[in-house]
């Protein structure tokens, strides 16, 4: 053992009195290395390992307990035979890693969609017809409005607990979108997208259609200016479509639009039924197939691309992820209660010849209205015939985005030198420095299309002339993903070729004081999820997940409930 | 001593627990302040945070519970291999070969089948033509409700006359007896108080300096609401495209393709202004069939 104090190549701070009174520490060896101040019993390594035997101590009550919840089991099974099945979901191992969240994220705001909608409906008239405003919001009386619009301005105005749901329902609606596109871009850069999930991932681009078209159904129904003027350009990119586009745009709008209610009814019944029934059924086949085809995992100690590392389903999993589905509704319902979004009776009725100024669409149509903005002002004539401006970029450039990313896993294989195997060990972004830039560069293409939506408000904030942010956009748009996929090309090389332990937590260490005064480091045993020195993985042994085979020094013993419960 | 997988991920499982007891507890009593928030009608912002509250003291204390108190592994568990036994598949291939072939051997009937179900899904198509409702595209893609005299009314339905505009105004005008009208709506212009010629050919279109433009932008249908006085340009706040005023509203900037259609204004024998006709060309953005010549007529 090093008698001397050890060189940690940092700073180590701790004050001299606690020096002299205690023998141990556990020293957290990061950036800036952290002492703790608690004290462990003695030298002893925290946990032992697992090939030490250990006695069940089964106490009579928790046996009893025990039996009583085992019936539970054990009654279903014998009506419906799920043991087999039961068993192996109980026990399926989920691997850890804080980027698989996002798909939940994403999921949990679709639950929180149907049940703040399905409330929404029982306030919201979804009729085009015009009547007289007479009802709680005085600013609005005398006004020829919907009855969409008064139903939505009377249940956020006049329900309790309407605006909040009503809040909520939008709200999570932008979350769930966005957690979908990061959850994408997480399967992206790392390649979950690869065989055998290249179904998976067209399933999950046709959600995310289907979640953005059913936002942009979702925010026009309530008719009013602002999303009336969306409907208004969302008529002129149907009209635009070369030969059926007139037609096209008459038959989704029931005619001309402006100038007729259906639309409102149209769009509310695709809103409420049609695309939540087809986007619940492809989240039950992305889900199922997740399970089916089991998580990918990060490479690490004992994960191969035969295996599955992690914690079980039941009760870890389960206990994780149900208390993160209440955190996400908890966060959306203060966004809610705290943010306002979309206060459509400041806005007013929806009428043809109004508009208002400085209107962005929710955040998932900017890069289209980007687009929109900074397209050049050509059209394309042929004889008797023509084709608009806005087919370019609000048809053609979103019918090759989507079209392209629903190849992607194809473009990719014919251009891997890779064998053509399954997948199943996920590629760190740095792991392949192509796809990342190639990622990064195209995520800034985006980024961009979205800034170029907001032209008119960042020349007012700048006070810079709206010619000249447009002119900005329009060559940034294309320069600035360059020069960043570069970078990120660049990196990833770097880190690729660089240390492999580059940007890894670094592990615990002991700092022990032997009885000369000299310091020493012992690098402390390895912990669950401590990427490091963890234990080796091993078959779940569900026996040993029975309370009372395990020793209560290591699981404590529970809190008595003195609650009259 | 016991295997650190399936052990607790904390040394003081106690505290832990406690504090998940605080947090349930906190969830609980919030359960209780939302309740009474909505009974006494309290501020709504309150009963949003009580609502959160309920959520997130369950949320935090579960996760805490799987997180610190619950096996944390690694466990591992073997992949099942993604593919099938050669035995399978040609069984499978067999099933089906079997079931083709006595299908394939009634070879007139497969086909009529074929041709009904095929010959159904065209007939389909036909009954979603409903979903056009009572118009099908047509004249009002090309055509306002302008004609020869048609009197210029304001969004309150009153003629317009000559003294409707000081120099510099603007106003959003309509046909005589379509107020609102989505594709009537025009927006009149005074620069000035002579005639202004924006273009050869419309030397008589702006009776004492009065403009009038399709106030649908040509991009893609926005008004064109905002009229900026000191440079005579009319901007959509849409996508910011700009049309100069003054040399018939062509565009000068941002994506819109052409220039906004004007209105040929005339002042009839009582003093208010009419159109001369109707826009000469359609009005608002392109479509497929733009250039194409309506026969189509409107009274």
């Amino acid at each position: 053992m090093n008698l001397s104090a050890p060189d940690f190549g940092h700073e180590v701070r701790f004050g001299m009195d606690t020096i002299a009174n205690m023998g141990v520490f556990r020293v957290r060896k990061m950036d800036r290395v952290n002492v703790s101040t608690r004290r462990e019993d003695g030298q002893e390594p925290r946990f032992e390992s697992h090939e030490r035997t250990y006695e069940p101590r089964v106490s009579p009550s928790s046996a009893n307990s025990n039996k009583a919840i085992a019936a539970v089991p054990r009654w279903v099974d014998d009506r419906l035979t799920l043991a087999k099945g039961g068993k192996t979901f109980l026990n399926k191992i989920f691997p850890d890693h804080w980027s698989f969240m996002l798909g939940e994220i994403s999921l949990y705001s679709f639950i929180i969609l149907l049940a703040t909608g399905v409330y929404l409906t029982f306030f919201f008239v979804p009729s085009g017809h015009m009547v007289l405003y007479h009802g709680p919001y005085k600013p609005l009386w005398g006004q020829h409005v919907s009855e969409a619009y008064m139903s939505t301005v009377n249940l956020s105005l006049d329900t309790r607990f309407g605006l909040l749901m009503r809040q909520m329902h939008h709200w999570a609606a932008d979350i769930f979108i966005a957690a979908a596109v990061v959850h994408m871009c997480r399967v992206f850069f790392t390649g979950a997208f690869r065989r055998p999930r290249e179904i998976n991932w067209m399933i999950g681009l046709t959600l995310m259609l289907l979640a953005i078209v059913n936002g942009f159904l979702g925010y026009s129904i309530p008719d009013d200016l602002v999303s009336g003027t969306g409907l208004r350009i969302a008529f002129s990119i149907f009209e635009s479509i070369p030969i059926v586009g007139n037609w096209l745009g008459y038959a989704v709008f029931g005619g001309p639009y402006p100038g007729n209610g259906d639309v409102i009814f149209r769009f509310y019944i695709a809103h409420v039924l049609i695309l939540p029934l087809l986007i619940l059924g492809l989240i039950g086949a992305h889900m199922g197939m997740m399970v089916y085809q089991k998580h990918t995992q990060f490479p690490g100690p004992g994960r191969t691309n035969k295996n599955v590392v992690g914690a079980p389903m039941f009760p870890t999993f389960m206990a994780k992820t149900t208390g993160y589905f209440f955190v996400i509704v908890g966060v959306i319902a203060l966004m809610g209660a705290l943010f306002q979004i979309n206060p459509i009776w400041l806005y007013g009725q929806y009428i043809p010849y109004k508009v208002s100024y400085a209107v962005q669409p929710d955040w998932y149509m900017g890069w289209l209205d980007g687009a929109l903005r900074i397209m050049p002002s050509w059209e394309l004539h042929l004889p008797g015939h023509m084709i608009p401006n806005v087919f370019f970029p609000a048809v053609l450039f979103p019918g090759l985005t989507f079209n392209i990313l629903y190849a992607w896993p194809f473009i990719e294989r014919k251009f891997s030198k890779a064998p053509d195997i399954e997948h199943h060990l996920l590629d760190r972004p740095r792991d392949n420095p192509k796809r990342t830039g190639l990622g990064v560069g195209v995520l800034t293409f985006y980024f961009m299309l979205f800034g170029a939506s907001s032209t008119d408000v960042l020349a007012n904030m700048f006070h810079v002339s709206l010619n000249t942010v447009l002119w900005f956009f329009r060559f940034a748009v294309f320069i600035v993903p360059v020069i960043v996929g570069f970078a990120a090309f660049q990196l990833a090389h770097e880190m690729k070729e660089g240390p492999q332990d580059l940007g890894k937590r670094k592990r615990h260490n002991i700092v022990v004081r032997s009885a000369q005064g000299g310091y020493s480091t012992i690098p402390v045993e390895g912990r669950p999820g401590d990427g490091h020195g963890e234990p080796e993985p091993e078959v779940l042994n569900p026996e040993v997940l029975h309370p009372e085979v395990l020793h209560p020094e290591v699981l404590g013993e529970p809190l008595h409930a003195d609650l009259p419960l | 001593m016991s295997d650190p997988r399936y052990a607790d991920r904390t040394s003081r499982p106690k505290t832990v627990e406690r504090t998940i007891a605080v947090c349930f507890t906190v969830s609980l009593l919030s359960t209780v302040g939302f309740a009474a928030t909505y009974w006494q009608t309290g501020p709504d912002m309150l009963l949003g945070v009580f609502f959160a509250m309920i959520f997130l003291g369950m949320g935090v204390g579960v996760i805490a519970w799987g997180k610190y108190l619950m096996p944390q592994g690694p466990f591992v568990e073997e992949r099942h291999p993604l593919t099938t036994t050669e035995e399978d598949k040609q069984e499978f291939a067999e099933a089906f070969g079997r079931g083709a072939d006595s299908i394939k051997r009634r070879k007139l009937l497969g086909k009529l089948f074929v041709a009904v179900n095929g010959v159904f899904a065209i007939a389909l198509i036909i009954p979603l033509r409903s979903l056009l409702g009572a118009k099908t595209p047509g004249s009002e893609l090309y055509h306002t409700n302008f004609g020869k005299g048609t009197r210029l009314v304001t969004v309150n339905g009153e003629p317009v006359t000559l003294a409707a505009l000081d120099v510099g105004g603007a106003q959003t005008v309509f046909p005589e007896g379509y107020v609102g009208s989505a594709t009537g709506q025009t927006i009149l212009i005074r620069p000035q108080t002579t005639p202004l010629v924006t273009k050869p050919g419309r030397e008589t279109w702006s009776p004492a300096g009065y403009l009038a433009f399709s106030k649908v932008c040509t991009h893609a249908g926005c008004p064109v609401g905002l009229y900026l006085q000191e440079f005579k340009e009319l901007l959509c706040p849409c996508h910011q495209s700009v049309f100069d005023v003054s040399t018939g509203a062509t565009q000068v900037f941002g994506p819109a393709p052409r220039p906004l259609p004007q209105l040929p204004l005339a002042v009839n024998s009582q003093g208010y202004l009419v159109s001369q006709h109707d826009y000469d060309e359609p009005i608002g953005p392109g479509f497929w069939s733009r250039g194409a010549l309506w026969n189509g007529h409107n009274s």
